[in-house]
C-alpha cells in the first residue's frame, strides 16, 4: 500500500491536527494517547469530515485534493471502516448488516464473497441473529467481515480490541492476523496497545496532540 | 349517517389527508434542520415555527389573502383550472396543514436527532448514498419518533379552528368540521349536540395523544448496541 496524507490539516478542539506523511505498509498502526486525533485522521482518510487542508491519495487515486477542491464521497472511497463503537446498524439482522455494502455484481466465489469471509471469521452460524444478541467478540467479527465484504482497498480499524477483557482480545486477536494473511488488504490500524500493534503491525506512526511524534518499523 | 357522524368523518378525512401531504415536507424539513448547519438556518427554522405560536385567526387571514380569488394563489388557480380554494374543503385542508406542520416538524426534528450520526456514517463508507442512507437508516431507526409525530399532527389537524374559519367559513355540509360545529352549537344554544360533539372530540384527542404519546415514548436506537 501506498497511502500518501500530504500537508493534512484539521482544527480539532485543543489543538490542530497536522499530519504529512507517506506510508507504505501493510499494516500500519496509529498509536498514540486518547485524544491524540487519531480517529480523525481516520475519519479524513474515510472522507467523513472536511479538512482545512489536504492531499489524500491511495495508490495512484486521489481521495481529497483541497488545492483542486476534490473530495470523493465516503461510497466512493472504496474504504473499509470499522469504528471504535462498531456501529452495527441495530435494527438489521446480522446478515443484512454483513450484506449491507455488498454489490449485487461482486463474485459470489472470489476472495471478498459471503461464504469466504463468512468462513475465515467463523461468523456463518451467527448471520440469523439480531446485533445486539451478539457477544462483544462476535460483534468485533460481524463489523470487520461488513466492512471486507466491500472489497476495500483500505481498511480502517479504531481500536478494534478496545473494551475487551484480555481473554477475549486474546481470541480476537488471531482472526485480525488471519484477516492481514487472507485478504492482504493494507491496514491503518489504531491501537494504544502496544502488543496488539507488536503481534499485527509492521510499521507505527506515534501520534500526540495531532502531531506526527515518531515512525518506527516493527517486526510482524 | 347522522350530519354529526358526517361532522365527524369529514373532519376526520381531510385531516388524514392533510397529515399525509405535509409528510414529505414534514420529513424534509425536519432531516435538513437536525442534520445539516447553512447560514439563514433560524430564520427557517423560525418561519417552520411560526404557525405554531401566531394567532390561528392571523394564520387564517394570511391563507384568506393567498388562497381567496384575488389572492396569488387562490387567483391564478380560479382563473387557469377554475378552481375556487378558499370557503370550500380545499381551505379546510389548507388550514390543517399549515397549522400542523410545525409540530410535525419538531417531532421528527427529534426524532432524528436521536440517531446516532456513526450509524449513517458508516453507511455510506458501505457504498450507500444519501436516498439509501436516508430510507435504510435515518428512517427505520426513527420511526416511532416519526410514527408518534405524524399522529399528533393528525390530532392537531382535526381540533383546528382559528385558521379555519377564517378561510374556509364554516358552511354545512361543506366546511364544517368537529371544533366548527361545536362553537356554532353553542352559539345556537344547543348543547345536546354540542356536548356529543365535545364527547367525540375529547375521544378522538385523547386516543392521538396516547396513541402518540406512546410512540414516542418507545425506546428508540439512541445508542449504539
Amino acid at each position: 500500500m501506498i497511502l500518501l496524507l500530504k500537508n493534512i490539516s484539521l482544527p480539532l478542539a485543543d489543538f490542530v491536527l497536522q499530519v504529512d506523511v507517506e506510508l507504505a505498509g501493510q499494516v500500519t498502526a496509529i498509536f498514540g494517547p486518547s485524544g491524540a486525533g487519531k480517529t480523525s485522521l481516520l475519519d479524513l482518510i474515510a472522507g467523513l469530515r472536511r479538512p482545512q487542508s489536504a492531499l489524500i491519495q491511495l495508490e495512484q487515486r486521489v481521495l481529497t485534493d483541497t488545492a483542486l477542491g476534490l473530495a470523493l464521497p465516503p461510497r466512493q472511497r472504496q474504504i473499509g471502516y470499522v469504528p471504535q463503537d462498531l456501529a452495527l446498524f441495530p435494527h438489521l439482522p446480522v446478515r443484512k448488516n454483513l450484506l449491507y455494502g455488498c454489490k449485487p455484481s461482486a463474485p459470489r466465489d472470489g476472495l471478498f464473497s459471503y461464504e469466504h469471509v463468512a468462513a475465515v471469521l467463523e461468523i456463518g452460524p451467527l448471520a440469523g441473529r439480531g446485533v445486539t444478541e451478539l457477544s462483544g467478540g462476535e460483534k468485533q467479527r460481524v463489523a470487520l467481515a461488513r466492512a471486507l465484504l466491500t472489497s476495500p482497498k483500505l481498511l480502517l480499524l479504531d481500536e478494534p480490541l478496545a473494551g475487551l477483557d484480555a481473554a477475549l482480545k486474546a481470541k480476537i486477536l488471531p482472526y485480525l492476523a488471519r484477516v492481514r494473511d487472507e485478504f492482504q488488504v493494507p491496514m491503518l490500524y489504531v491501537s494504544h496497545d502496544r502488543q496488539e500493534i507488536q503481534a499485527l503491525c509492521d510499521e507505527v506512526v506515534e501520534l500526540e496532540r495531532g502531531q506526527i511524534l515518531a515512525r518506527t518499523y516493527e517486526k510482524a | 349517517m347522522s350530519q354529526e357522524w358526517q361532522i365527524v368523518w369529514f373532519t376526520a378525512w381531510v385531516s388524514a389527508l392533510s397529515t399525509l401531504l405535509i409528510l414529505p415536507a414534514g420529513l424534509a424539513a425536519a432531516w435538513l434542520l437536525a442534520r445539516h448547519d447553512w447560514p439563514g438556518k433560524s430564520l427557517v427554522e423560525t418561519l417552520v415555527m411560526l404557525p405554531l405560536v401566531m394567532p390561528p385567526v392571523a394564520t387564517g387571514l394570511i391563507l384568506l389573502k393567498v388562497l381567496g380569488r384575488r389572492g396569488l394563489l387562490g387567483g391564478f388557480m380560479h382563473d387557469r383550472i377554475h378552481l375556487d380554494m378558499a370557503f370550500t374543503w380545499r381551505a379546510v385542508l389548507a388550514a390543517q396543514a399549515v397549522m400542523s406542520f410545525p409540530l410535525l416538524v419538531m417531532f421528527v426534528r427529534a426524532a432524528f436527532a436521536e440517531v446516532n450520526p456513526r450509524f449513517e456514517q458508516i453507511a455510506r463508507t458501505l457504498g450507500a448514498g444519501e436516498w439509501r442512507v436516508f430510507f435504510s437508516i435515518t428512517v427505520p431507526l426513527a420511526w416511532r419518533g416519526i410514527i408518534g409525530g405524524t399522529i399528533l399532527a393528525f390530532a392537531r389537524a382535526l381540533g383546528e379552528f382559528g385558521a379555519t374559519i377564517m378561510v374556509a367559513g364554516n358552511i354545512p355540509g361543506q366546511t364544517a368540521t368537529l371544533s366548527l360545529s361545536i362553537y356554532e352549537s353553542v352559539q345556537l344554544g344547543q348543547d345536546a349536540t354540542a356536548f356529543r360533539l365535545l364527547s367525540i372530540a375529547v375521544v378522538l384527542a385523547f386516543a392521538a395523544v396516547w396513541v402518540g404519546g406512546w410512540f414516542l415514548r418507545q425506546r428508540s436506537w439512541r445508542s449504539l448496541p
